[in-house]
């Protein structure tokens, strides 16, 4: 009887619990203002405020697609941290987690739902951005290299997704949302996400390299042209050494509960 | 009314001397469990006892320090193994931002052979609550979605963790009469309670636990037998630990120059009791709440000098 129950899961329906569970986490996320409002619309409104309606130039950058790689960076980092940093720190709190734990839900349909969900937020805010930068900044991209950039930005998703995984695993509850602003935010800045780097005094620009933020920047200002020589190999290397540290970081958190 | 096959057949969850400690607390101290198919059976115990930690074992939420712990011959901790199980904790607060149908569609997709959305919804009462969000809910209605989500796979057993606590008297009944029907169809339930006479309405045996350890294990009327103790009352100079290891007594208390002692089988006890005193005086005899004599076995058979507690 048993043997039967276990071997009884064909990948349909493996598919179809792990894509419903993504569903559902979009669902709720939508409808709780508090996540959706500042994910969606933040991102949108800075980049809207410093690229078009401040006028002046940085020398040979064109502002308006210069600060769309970064702020694309900025708007893909916001679902990804509060989605599995806050959203795990609450359901662990309100037992919600517990519940899951014990149910036939696959742990991966778990994190499958928030990855997902973190990647639709962030495609929505790139094309609000980039609906913006085109309609109203006079940005000329090119097809495939717009293709690049939301292909750079979504795979960028996966350190922050980490980060926040495993700040979720380390407080429980409220206490989450202020963690997750203490690192998002200035990480966001000292990453030159909002304003460009060399704005900022030399040894805070030598020390971006630090931010995982940083790199993606790189990675998407390079793709779209806005910056040249950049280093890619070394940069999706950082990243996804980032992922590596913090997801072994919040499985030995997990597991030692 | 279903019985079970044979009380030796294979048990659908089973804890063989299990042992489970958080920091310094032993919850469980090597315990046997078994749920047979078709039985309700009722973890009865104090808080602390160790019976939500024997549910957490048996649902797949911790794992054992020592002794072994199946499900359908399984691991509860494989997801696949828990598709037979159904839960109700405690402490879950779902989601507040998704509707009823939708937490409850969600938890059915888990099972290969869910129950229809409207039967889960009616067996639950939470017919009329399907398009209401969870936060718009009265504490007792979330009770009642806990529940569905735990039932909705028709699942052969069923975990349910203090199920009627916070309930009012009405809805504890009617959560009752769903119990009774579920168990009518064959499935099998473990549920943990502290009152004495939900264990006694819905299950067909008790499993006395306390201090992580079975105390007894019964059927509801054999608990009560066992539980229908008296107490006596005299003035007697009598030594209290002496008395304490006699036969028939399972709790002696000195307070001033009057004893206290609790027993099962008071008669031969007060024969021995005015033989061994000549100047006993001032005797009492009452009989025990079931619930004190749970509460005597619950503590287990130990001296209280101080106070009768």
């Amino acid at each position: 009887m048993t043997s039967n129950v276990i071997s009884a899961s064909p990948a349909w329906m493996l598919s179809r619990i792990y894509w419903r569970e993504a569903g559902y986490e979009f669902l709720r996320m939508l409808r709780t203002p508090a996540f959706a409002l500042p994910t969606l619309i933040f991102p949108l409104v800075f980049y809207v405020m410093f690229a078009i309606v401040l006028p002046g130039r940085w020398g040979d950058f064109d502002k308006s697609a210069y600060l769309l790689a970064t702020y694309g960076v900025f708007g893909i980092m916001g679902p990804a941290l509060f989605g599995f940093g806050v959203g795990l720190a609450l359901e662990r709190e309100s037992g919600w987690l517990a519940l899951k734990q014990v149910s036939p839900m696959p742990t991966g349909a778990y994190f499958f739902a928030k990855i997902a969900m973190s990647l639709c937020f962030g495609l929505v805010v790139v094309i609000l951005l980039s609906i913006a930068a085109v309609g109203f900044g006079d940005v000329e991209i090119a097809l495939d290299r717009w293709l690049l950039l939301v292909a750079v930005l979504l795979l960028g998703t996966l350190p922050f997704c980490a980060i926040g995984l495993w700040i979720g695993t380390l407080v429980k509850g409220q206490a989450a949302v202020a963690i997750v602003n203490l690192v998002y935010l200035p990480m966001s800045i000292l990453s030159g996400l909002w304003m460009p780097l060399f704005a900022f005094p030399q040894f805070l620009q030598k020390a971006a390299v630090i931010w995982p933020s940083w790199h993606l920047a790189q990675l998407s200002l390079g793709v779209i042209g806005q910056i040249s020589d950049v280093r890619y190999l070394l940069h999706v290397s950082v990243l996804l050494l980032t992922t590596a540290l913090f997801l072994s970081l919040a499985a030995m958190r997990l597991r030692g509960r | 009314m279903q019985k079970p096959v044979s009380e030796n057949g294979p048990a659908l969850a089973q804890l063989i001397g299990v042992s489970k400690r958080y920091g310094k607390t032993l919850a469980l101290d090597n315990i046997d469990l078994a749920i047979q198919p078709a039985q309700v059976v009722a973890l009865l115990g104090p808080n602390g006892a160790g019976k939500t930690t024997a549910l957490a074992l048996l649902s797949g939420a911790v794992r054992a320090d020592s002794g072994s712990v199946s499900l359908f011959g399984g691991d509860p901790t494989d997801w696949r193994v828990r598709r037979q199980i159904g839960v109700m904790q405690q402490s879950a607060n779902l989601p507040e931002t998704l509707r009823v149908a939708e937490h409850v569609r969600q938890f059915s997709g888990y099972y290969p052979n869910p129950r229809a959305l409207d039967e889960t919804l009616a067996m639950a009462g939470i017919s009329d609550l399907a398009a209401r969000r969870y936060d718009a809910l009265s504490g007792g209605q979330q009770r009642r979605v806990q529940f569905a989500l735990a039932i909705c796979g028709q699942p052969p057993l069923l975990f349910i963790d203090e199920p009627t606590v916070g309930l009012d008297v009405e809805s504890r009944r009617a959560f009752w009469k769903v119990i009774a029907g579920l168990r009518a169809a064959g499935t099998s339930i473990l549920l943990t309670t502290h009152y004495i006479e939900e264990a006694d309405a819905l299950a067909d045996r008790i499993v006395l636990v306390g201090k992580g350890r079975v105390l007894a294990e019964d059927t509801p009327a054999g608990i009560k037998a066992r539980a229908s103790g008296k107490r006596i009352r005299c003035t007697s100079n009598l030594d209290i630990t002496r008395l304490a290891q006699w036969p028939h007594v399972s709790s002696a208390t000195r307070e001033g120059h009057t004893i206290e002692l609790r027993s099962a089988d008071a008669e031969p006890l007060l024969r021995r009791l005015l033989d061994a005193d000549p100047q006993l005086a001032d005797i009492e005899v009452m009989p025990l709440s079931l619930e004190e004599a749970l509460a005597a076995l619950a503590t287990s058979e130990t001296i209280t000098l101080e106070q009768a507690a």
